[in-house]
């Protein structure tokens, strides 16, 4: 299976677990990745600049109607809802909160699962509520492959356990573990990419 | 790339609203399209959006709660507070150099953006020369906006907003609280004209020196969004002002060269004299 993107959600000690994770992918990353952390209403550029200066890819907010590329990570902007087209380029939008949450991973889980249904790798990590459980579901359901964080290896274990209940993900993992898997998809797009060459 | 099945009856569904009701959502986000017409499926227990369909041509009432669906927008008080200040400091000094000013609020949706500015506008001494338009083409939303009435308990989160806007008063000068309900004082409503306006469908409005467009086009389609903007160009006059949401950007639009920036974070734009 070639896979065209991927979408985590983390919430409660997501700063740590994003910062690993985005500063250990290698700078020709053949996916985007999509990420929803919750955070403060007002907060502004200020994280995604600095994770973009420790990173070897581009790390930056998802824009308005932006088309996603790959190599890329795009973190949703706080206070908006962030949804993908079946273009593969952002929506954002002010909506109700969802789960107590805007952005929520929720609503980005489900969208991005139209819009790249069984291309699409869903990761769920640490967090202290229930956000991300239906979206890993909805990917689950049209044929993506889906990941949670090990609850026992998690910071904050209740938002990996709901995602793990409701959707009986693929895999398990921690983040070491995760972080290697990704590397093993990278590597084998890249390679199936010089054959086809 | 092929169209999913679901996203053919989205399309065929979308169609006959437009067809039987006038109101054209074809458009719009198709991803936030979905998300609420799948709410709206679950909660009518209908199968398919097919089903939905027939249900909508069939039955007036049901076709009215999807357009509420479709349609309504959340906002709050003074959203965005750096943007007022930014409106205080720079647009402000603007407008005091016209002597009547006419602002378009479009797509005011249930007018807590309006109040917002017409508290700033009042502060600033401006107001009584202002005709406030605050347009939206969701009758229930606009209804919900003329009464002012909104919940006690927003209005703390809004007062705090209120005070990040560079404000200098009491934001519960500017309404009456009873039990749960707060309602908007009724010197603020003296100069709002509320209309019924589509921005898809219907024409230019009116030649104005303000318009204020907030996180109303993010969920249109760049298509959608360029027939807007130019809407919004024909309808400012040289050198009138125009506000857009905060993630919202004119840099893509056909209309990028129209404007000078005034405030690239705050978007806010200023027409550029027509030659």
């Amino acid at each position: 299976m070639t896979y065209e993107a991927v979408v985590l959600g983390a919430s409660a000690g997501g700063m740590q677990l994003v910062k690993n994770l985005v500063t250990s992918l290698p700078n020709d990353f053949g996916l985007p990745l999509i990420i929803v952390q919750h955070v403060g209403d007002n907060s502004d550029n200020v994280w995604p600049n600095l994770l973009n200066e420790c990173s070897q890819v581009l790390v930056k907010e998802a824009d308005e109607k932006e088309p996603i590329q790959r190599g890329t990570v795009y973190l949703a902007p706080p206070n908006y809802h962030l949804l993908i087209e079946p273009d593969h380029s952002f929506t954002l939008t002010i909506d109700e909160r969802v789960n107590y949450a805007r952005p929520a991973i929720d609503v980005l889980f489900e969208t991005a699962a139209e819009a790249y249904r069984e291309k699409l790798i869903g990761i769920v990590c640490t967090g202290g509520n229930f956000d991300g459980a239906k979206g890993l579901l909805r990917i689950k359901e049209l044929g993506g492959m889906t990941i949670a964080q090990d609850p026992e290896t998690a910071e904050a274990s209740a938002m990996p356990k709901a995602a793990i209940q409701t959707a009986h993900p693929d895999y398990v993992l921690s983040l070491d573990g995760i972080k290697k898997l990704l590397l093993e998809i990278h590597t084998a797009k890249t390679t199936s990419h010089e054959l086809e060459n | 790339m092929n169209e999913s099945a679901s996203d053919i009856e989205i399309d065929l569904l979308l169609e006959s609203i437009f067809q039987k009701y006038g109101y054209d959502f074809r458009n719009y986000s198709k991803a936030h399209v979905r998300r609420r017409l799948d709410q709206r499926l679950r909660l009518s227990q209908l199968g398919s959006f097919n089903a939905m369909r027939d249900q909508i041509i069939h039955d007036p009432e049901y076709a009215e709660t999807l357009l509420r669906d479709l349609s309504i927008n959340v906002t709050e008080m003074f959203r965005d507070p750096l943007f007022y200040r930014s409106v205080r400091e720079l647009v402000v000094p603007m407008l005091k150099t016209w002597s009547y000013i006419k602002v378009w609020h479009a797509g005011c949706s249930s007018g807590e953006e309006v109040y917002s500015m017409a508290i700033l506008l009042k502060e600033e001494g401006l107001y009584d020369r202002c005709q406030i338009y605050a347009t939206d083409f969701n009758q229930y939303a606009l209804k919900q906006a003329k009464e002012g009435i909104y919940r006690s308990e927003s209005m703390k989160k809004y007062a705090l907003n209120y005070q990040a806007s560079g404000a200098q008063a009491s934001f519960s000068n500017y309404y009456h609280a009873q039990y749960d309900s707060a309602i908007m004082d009724a010197s603020l409503k003296k100069n709002i004209v509320w209309a019924h306006h589509n921005l898809v469908t219907d024409s230019d409005f009116a030649e104005t020196q303000l318009i204020v467009c907030r996180n109303v086009m993010i969920y249109f389609n760049r298509h959608l969004q360029n027939q807007v903007h130019k809407l919004f160009y024909n309808s400012l006059s040289n050198g009138g002002i125009l506000c857009l949401g905060n993630k919202e950007s004119l840099q893509f639009s056909d209309f990028a060269d129209s404007y000078e920036e005034l405030d690239k974070k705050q978007r806010i734009y200023k027409k550029r004299y027509a030659n």
